[in-house]
């Protein structure tokens, strides 16, 4: 049954919505506007727009930083661990799917758990296995790393959208003399397209945001955005405009990104939870 | 050539066995109905014969070939589902060349193929549409015209009428009748509508419980029933039921009287009752009439009989036509 709204409860509730939208805006759009002040600016008392723009802190950076190499190696670690964890969670998740056991629901409660544990409960064993192996500070090692940090989502995800499959139409990819290759291929994928497209966005984003494991996995080679923007908090002092600068060029990419693909990630987010 | 032979067929789900060891031969060609109420097992029977369960035990064979340990795609069986299993995201071309690209068919022979199946369905203007774009009848077509192009030993159908509305079902059923004549293929058909197993099955299998409680062809089922169940599963209105000294007179713990086996008189007649609800349906007329000492029986009467609500009518069974059964439940010869 529609419930009946009033105009006035209808604004209220609105004003609610954009006080929280600009209360998570704010800091970004502080970032931002920092970024174009002098760093004795930066520091003085709060004047939004009432200051000298400049470009310093942009070029300063560039000067100072590899951008390029930073944000490259940004592109491959989200990129790959992305396609690496699709890799394994469809036909996973195709499994729990299709064929769930009395196990299933279980098992995918343990990879949601490992969610759960702080990363740094881990950290011992994954640094000496990558410095035994040789995958410190490479884009392989963080590939592999973000692949499994993000993993469970993915799964997850996956599972909730290849749910909302009928499995007859499986069926019936069977009884038409598909192979299971030829079954995820041709009927699975493509049905279950838009919930593939929103899961990797998302595990673009989360890849792409991550800091614990990008700061404490590399140094020079394999660095991503987030160490570059570390790299302006240094023990030497903070330098506010710099590193606003830093930031807003790290997260300018996957800001784009998530604004043109709002609706997709939305989507995915809500996807399971109205029928 | 498309015969199927069921040598013990077991199926359980975990300690649950929904199909006890059962033996059923289907001859190659004939249209195989397998009619029951839900929950008999008849569905999961179907889906053995695909493979797309696995037998617990026994074995599966057509035409002599064991097929247990196979997968659905190599039986070269062809099933058409309840809810049509149509590929939403590929176009009405692309959903009847899916089994032939699999099959690895090439491109020409597969487009020739789908263009003269579509040709026979009638699918000819919705060929390039995808099937949410499709009524359900069209929907239906198309799912067997996915099976066709297959041109498999055996269809094999899983309620494949029960989403569709009274007057196309009856329509898709002689379309689906129509076809076992022109491509005399065997077909193995899962109905709880017992109309549909009646006029579309050369044999009918009603199960029960997962057990065979009958084989044979339609009418025979219709005159000689050999179980209470049997009876009262085919033919409708269902089968009146009477226990008791009246069926005691007759040498049996129940009785049955078809509704059109009752003769009806204003005058009086064996049993006697009061009208209750008349369906006029132009042709006959069913009355449901209230039988001193017995119960509601449903007769079927000439569409001009002058029966009322209320009015006091005689009914005389034709015990030529009566059925017996014993206190097992098991005809009496």
């Amino acid at each position: 049954m529609a419930r009946n709204v009033t105009t006035g409860q209808k604004a209220f509730w609105t004003l609610c919505a954009w006080t929280v939208g600009l209360a998570i805006f704010f800091p970004i759009f502080w970032t931002v506007l920092t970024s174009f002040k002098s760093e004795a600016e930066a520091v003085r008392a709060p004047a939004l727009f009432d200051f000298d723009w400049t470009l310093e802190n942009y070029a300063t950076v560039f000067d100072r930083s590899p951008y390029a190499r930073h944000f490259l190696n940004s592109v491959v670690i989200s990129i790959g661990s992305t396609l690496l964890a699709l890799l394994i969670a469809v036909p996973a998740a195709w499994a729990m799917a299709f064929s769930p056991t009395r196990r299933t629901r279980g098992l995918l409660m343990w990879m949601l758990s490992t969610k759960m544990l702080p990363p740094v409960g881990v950290l011992i064993p994954i640094y000496l296995i990558f410095r035994d192996t040789g995958l410190l500070d490479t884009r392989t090692g963080l590939v592999i790393v973000m692949t499994l940090v993000n993993l469970p989502i993915v799964i997850w995800m996956l599972f909730t959208y290849f749910r909302e499959i009928p499995g007859e139409i499986l069926e019936a990819a069977r009884m038409d003399g598909a192979n299971l290759k030829s079954e995820i291929l041709y009927v699975l994928t493509p049905m279950a397209l838009p919930g593939i497209a929103s899961t990797m966005l998302l595990n673009v984003i989360l890849s792409w945001n991550e800091a614990f494991w990008t700061l404490t996995l590399t140094a020079a080679n394999a660095a991503p955005l987030t160490a570059f923007i570390a790299s302006y908090s240094s023990p030497e002092g903070l330098f506010y405009a710099k590193l606003s600068a830093a930031s807003t060029m790290a997260i300018a990419p996957v800001l784009i990104l998530g604004w043109f693909s709002q609706k997709q990630l939305v989507r995915g987010l809500t996807f399971g939870a109205v029928k | 050539m498309g015969s199927i032979t069921l040598k013990g067929v077991t199926k359980r789900f975990d300690e649950v066995e929904v199909i006890p060891p059962l033996d059923l031969v289907i001859e190659d060609g004939e249209f195989v109905v397998f009619v029951g109420p839900s929950g008999c097992g008849k569905s999961t029977l179907l889906r053995l014969i695909a493979g797309l369960e696995d037998v617990s035990a026994g074995s599966i064979e057509l035409d002599g070939q064991d097929v247990t340990g196979l997968p659905p795609a190599r039986r070269g069986l062809a099933m058409v589902f309840q809810s049509y299993a149509l590929y939403p995201h590929m176009t009405v071309r692309k959903n009847i060349a899916f089994p032939l690209k699999m099959a690895g068919m090439e491109p020409a022979a597969i487009d020739r193929k789908v263009e003269e199946a579509a040709k026979v369905l009638n699918l000819g203007e919705y060929i390039e549409r995808r099937p949410g774009q499709l009524s359900g009848g069209q929907r239906q077509r198309v799912a067997i015209g996915r099976a066709i192009v297959r041109e498999p030993s055996a269809f094999l159908f899983d309620e494949p009428l029960s989403n569709l509305d009274a007057a196309l079902r009856g329509t898709m059923r002689l379309e689906i009748s129509e076809l076992h004549n022109t491509l005399k293929t065997t077909m193995v058909y899962v109905t709880h509508d017992q109309v549909e197993a009646m006029t579309m099955a050369d044999k009918i299998v009603v199960l029960n419980r997962g057990n065979i409680e009958q084989v044979g062809s339609p009418l025979e089922l219709y005159r000689n029933p050999r179980s209470l169940f049997v009876a009262g599963f085919i033919g409708s209105p269902t089968m009146n039921m009477v226990g008791g000294e009246t069926a005691a007179k007759y040498g049996a713990e129940t009785i049955g009287v078809r509704p059109e086996h009752l003769n009806l008189s204003m005058d009086g007649g064996e049993w006697s009752g009061k009208v209750g609800v008349s369906e006029h349906l132009g042709s006959d007329t069913f009355l449901h009439v209230e039988v001193d000492g017995i119960g509601t029986m449903t007769a079927r009467a000439d569409g001009e009989f002058p029966a009322h609500h209320g009015d006091r009518i005689g009914l005389t069974p034709d015990v030529a036509r009566m059925h017996r059964f014993d206190a097992s439940g098991a005809a009496i010869s």
